[in-house]
């Protein structure tokens, strides 16, 4: 009835997830409770649950990203503290089978459940009102793909209580991941978790392309497109070009473990070394496809507080577009040790070495906007400003790691786990945190905290810094990664330098929470009443904060590269606002549940696959089936907002944009 | 606002405040034309919807070239088990072949009558496009089976998983297809020709002749090169 699913699942002789569990458990149980007494059900349902507008769906796709950086940083707590305790006689606190799943949950969380959906989420936000127009292309397909992105990251949660994760680290290498050497359900888990998150990503992409590509304001040419909607492009058509080799990957290590197949086996003829091909072909357009929007958020940031135009805007796109097709070239630098042979590693030497110099444009590009601007060091700044810093570091021993015999001596040392946390977390993690702080009044009408929020840079920065300072030391002392216990004594300091800076760390964590909560506390004198707090050059900041379900009452008409900036600099010079516009009424889409019935169903289906519940795997299918016929057959697919409504929505709007105009002349 | 702002653009924004116009020609660029790339504003429906379904469909044959990939390296992993030249009748691939080509072509009939508007005809490429669709599923299985019983089933080796990985990833592609190809008919019966209805044809349409053109290379690759000819 249950196939492999029994009590024996649940760990009860392990305190620690047992534990962790319950608390999740008690949390989540207060919450639910609130919301039941507060009667929040119903706004909860219909305001956010089943709505399709991009702001929403964005506002969830970042809580998404920030709950599950949480979950993903305590994994972080558990390492440092576990290897600090795990030195010479020490043997620690976590036994071996628990640390590689928690090394490989970590991985894992971070990157698609944490980092991606809060990339995803501020695109989501971003690109439409940056554009100039009221929604993405597809507004219900939008709500199906980040619910199923909640699927995965759900069942990769359940894996903490019932079974376990993978322990095969953050990519299940073949042939350990296959049936003989993982036959747990931990792998498994990990395929189907993915498999959903991975289908609800690439709807993303070929959502957000489309946008991009099909809809923008009258005006809008592709050279006026802000570099945050052609960073957004490039991450997004490597979505479409990339996750489809994810899917096929990890299809066949599923055929491979649940039918016998024998794609990456040991026996009959399989290759292991071609899993590794195909994700890392995979793997590699991954990390473009997280820094690239982080990068289109740091060319904002820099123009905005630099009170300039972006510098080489042109060569900035070119920049883009260079990686997003030089990406797909560099995936063998993974695994030079492999035993391609010399030209075939030379090749992708060079190319690794190549594809920084799009980054190093950019980067030349950034510095010379702020280059005699008149520079305001708010929070976005000050985190795109230690992007730079950190950022280029970490881009040299990228640099370094791509020469091939350096490579063979430092590969799966704690160096290189140093090099991609300082790319990673010196890009994707700034990027978000400058675009979080950057968009924040934008989206609830306020702005965050400026003191807590300095707070909390300079204490995640410098710790930071401190760990993986720690970790490139000990790395070319020779440590290598994912060691559960330390032979040699002689690393003993840097561990505990590193554990220090990770206590620094969860103090910048508590400091980014408690920005959030005092701001929240502080609305009424943080509120932004123009709708433009930063002095700001693109569209979104013409709008309200909150814009309105509508985002513009008419189109704009854009003029220049800098659409915005142009209107409030010619309002600014004539003393008066653009004329009064002839309203219409909009048409918008309707909310729909569709997104989450069917994520509930695929979520039953994966639960029932991992645990070979054939029944209930079927009948979810038909359940997703079922959805989407409902969905197909509704007759009201849209809402009208009536002209008048707009007029008085917008009349509130002209009437905050006067502060602008006495403001005077643009900074 | 937008006469008045052309003005304003035309003898001072665009050379005085246009930051980045240096050197660069933008005299060619009305703003008010549909250039057809979104400069004239958003796209219609239909554009978006087609256009995202096509990008969709270059994300699909990027999946199948993933298998298209460890079909190439593993064609030769037989492990001392049959290959292609024993295995594959090419009589039977011939009639599939035909079955789908045509299906194709009454799909495209289809596409036809629902331009000019006949619900009946309509319908009627529809259904014989279904049926095609599961004649050719029919003679697939069919084959699966018998290779199946005679020990060649994709545990053998690893040729033959990828073998049956991605012929079977195709053929699970024209199942999904005729299920929403029956929930096609099925909506157009209950509904007419809407709007949305008109573009999910366009969409199935595509679909269904994306299925050909992987076949095509399946046929290829797969059965010719692999039986020796």
């Amino acid at each position: 009835m249950f196939g492999k699913l029994d009590w024996s699942a649940i760990p009860f002789d392990q305190p620690i997830p047992l534990i962790a569990a319950a608390a999740i458990g008690v949390i989540l149980a207060a919450v639910l409770g609130w919301i039941t007494v507060k009667g929040h059900w119903p706004y909860l349902w219909n305001e956010w649950i089943t709505s399709v507008d991009h702001k929403r769906i964005g506002v969830m796709y970042v809580m998404l990203g920030v709950v599950m950086l949480l979950r993903g940083f305590s994994d972080v707590i558990l390492m440092r503290t576990h290897q600090a305790a795990a030195i010479g006689a020490s043997q620690g606190y976590l036994p071996p089978e628990h640390y590689n799943q928690i090394f490989s949950a970590h991985g894992t969380i971070m990157i698609f459940f944490g980092s991606m959906p809060f990339i995803i989420g501020l695109m989501n936000f971003v690109v439409p009102l940056q554009l100039g127009v009221r929604d993405v292309a597809f507004p219900t397909l939008n709500s199906v793909s980040f619910w199923l992105t909640a699927s995965g990251a759900l069942l990769t949660n359940v894996s903490l209580v019932i079974g376990e994760f993978a322990r095969t680290g953050w990519l299940p290498y073949a042939p350990l991941s296959e049936t003989n050497y993982s036959p747990g359900v931990g792998v498994d888990y990990y395929l189907w978790a993915l498999q959903i998150a991975g289908v609800g990503t690439l709807m993303s992409g070929v959502n957000l392309v489309t946008t991009i590509l099909k809809m923008r304001a009258p005006g809008m040419g592709y050279l006026r497109m802000p570099m945050f909607c052609w960073t957004a492009l490039g991450s997004n058509m490597l979505i479409v070009a990339a996750f489809p080799i994810l899917t096929a990957t990890l299809a066949m290590l599923t055929l491979d473990r649940y039918l016998g197949f024998h794609f990456f086996t040991n026996e009959a003829g399989g290759n292991p070394m071609m899993f590794m091909n195909l994700i890392w072909a995979w793997g590699h357009p991954e990390v473009y496809i997280l820094v690239l929007p982080a990068f289109g958020i740091f060319s904002e940031v820099f123009s905005t507080f630099s009170s300039k135009p972006l510098f080489g805007y042109r060569s900035m796109v070119l920049a883009t577009l260079f990686i997003v097709v030089v990406s797909f070239t560099v995936w063998l630098h993974h695994f030079f040790t492999m035993g391609a042979g010399g030209d075939v590693n030379a090749f992708f030497g060079i190319s690794t070495s190549v594809i920084a110099v799009g980054t190093g444009v950019k980067v030349f590009n950034w510095l010379f906007t702020m280059y005699g601007g008149r520079v305001r060091f708010d929070t976005p700044m000050l985190w795109a400003l230690a992007f730079v810093l950190y950022f280029v570091v970490g881009g040299m021993t990228g640099v370094l790691l791509a020469v091939p015999p350096a490579d063979f001596l430092l590969h799966n040392s704690m160096f290189l786990v140093a090099h991609f946390h300082n790319v990673i977390v010196g890009g994707v993690v700034f990027g978000a945190m400058a675009g979080y702080e950057y968009w924040f009044p934008k989206a609830f009408g306020f702005r965050l905290d400026e003191w807590w929020g300095k707070l909390a840079f300079w204490l995640t920065v410098v710790g930071t810094v401190v760990v993986f300072g720690a970790f490139y030391i000990v790395g070319l002392e020779g440590m290598t990664r994912r060691l559960q216990h330390i032979d040699n004594i002689a690393w003993y300091d840097w561990i505990m330098v590193a554990l220090a800076g990770t206590l620094l760390i969860a103090g910048g964590v508590v400091a980014q929470v408690m920005q959030l909560v005092m701001s929240i506390r502080h609305r009424d004198r943080l509120r932004d009443e123009t709708g433009d707090p930063w002095d700001g050059r693109s569209l979104e900041w013409i709008t309200p904060s909150p814009p309105p379900v509508f985002n513009f009452p008419v189109l704009p008409d854009v003029h220049g590269e800098e659409a915005y900036w142009e209107i409030k600099r010619r309002a600014i010079e004539q003393q008066q606002l653009s004329e009064v516009p002839d309203y219409q009424p909009i048409e918008m889409p309707r909310n729909s549940p569709t997104g989450v019935i069917t994520a509930f169903f695929c979520t039953s289906v994966g639960f029932a696959l991992i645990w070979h519940i054939w029944w209930l795997a079927a009948l979810g299918l038909v359940g997703a089936y079922v959805t989407f016929v409902v969905f197909a057959w509704r007759d009201e697919v849209e809402f009208e907002i009536p002209a008048e409504e707009v007029e008085r929505v917008d009349r509130a709007r002209r009437e905050s944009r006067q502060v602008i105009l006495e403001r005077g002349a643009p900074a | 606002m937008s006469g008045a702002a052309a003005q304003v653009d035309g003898q001072q924004g665009a050379r005085g405040h246009d930051p980045y116009a240096l050197g660069h020609g933008h005299g060619g660029h009305g703003d008010h034309e549909a250039t057809g790339h979104g400069e004239g504003g958003p796209a219609s429906k239909r554009i978006i919807t087609g256009y995202g379904f096509w990008i969709f469909l270059l994300s699909d044959i990027v999946m199948f070239s993933g298998f298209f990939a460890a079909y190439a390296v593993l064609a030769g992993e037989t492990a001392g088990g049959p290959g292609g030249r024993e295995l594959f009748e090419l009589p039977r691939v011939a009639i599939e072949t035909a079955l789908l080509l045509l299906s194709s072509f009454t799909c495209g009939l289809g596409s036809v009558a629902t331009e000019r508007r006949s619900v009946f005809w309509t319908q009627i490429w529809l259904l014989i496009t279904g049926v095609l669709g599961v004649a050719f599923l029919v003679l697939e299985v069919q084959e699966f089976a018998q290779m199946v019983a005679e020990g060649a089933g994709p545990q053998r080796s690893a040729f033959l998983s990828a073998f049956f990985a991605l012929v079977g990833c195709h053929g699970l592609h024209v199942g999904v297809g005729i299920l929403w190809l029956g929930t096609m008919m099925a909506q157009l019966w209950v509904k007419g020709f809407r709007a949305d209805i008109l573009r999910r044809l366009l969409c199935f349409n595509l679909f269904w002749h994306a299925l050909d053109i992987i076949w095509v290379a399946v046929f290829t690759i797969v059965y010719l090169l692999g039986s020796g000819v």
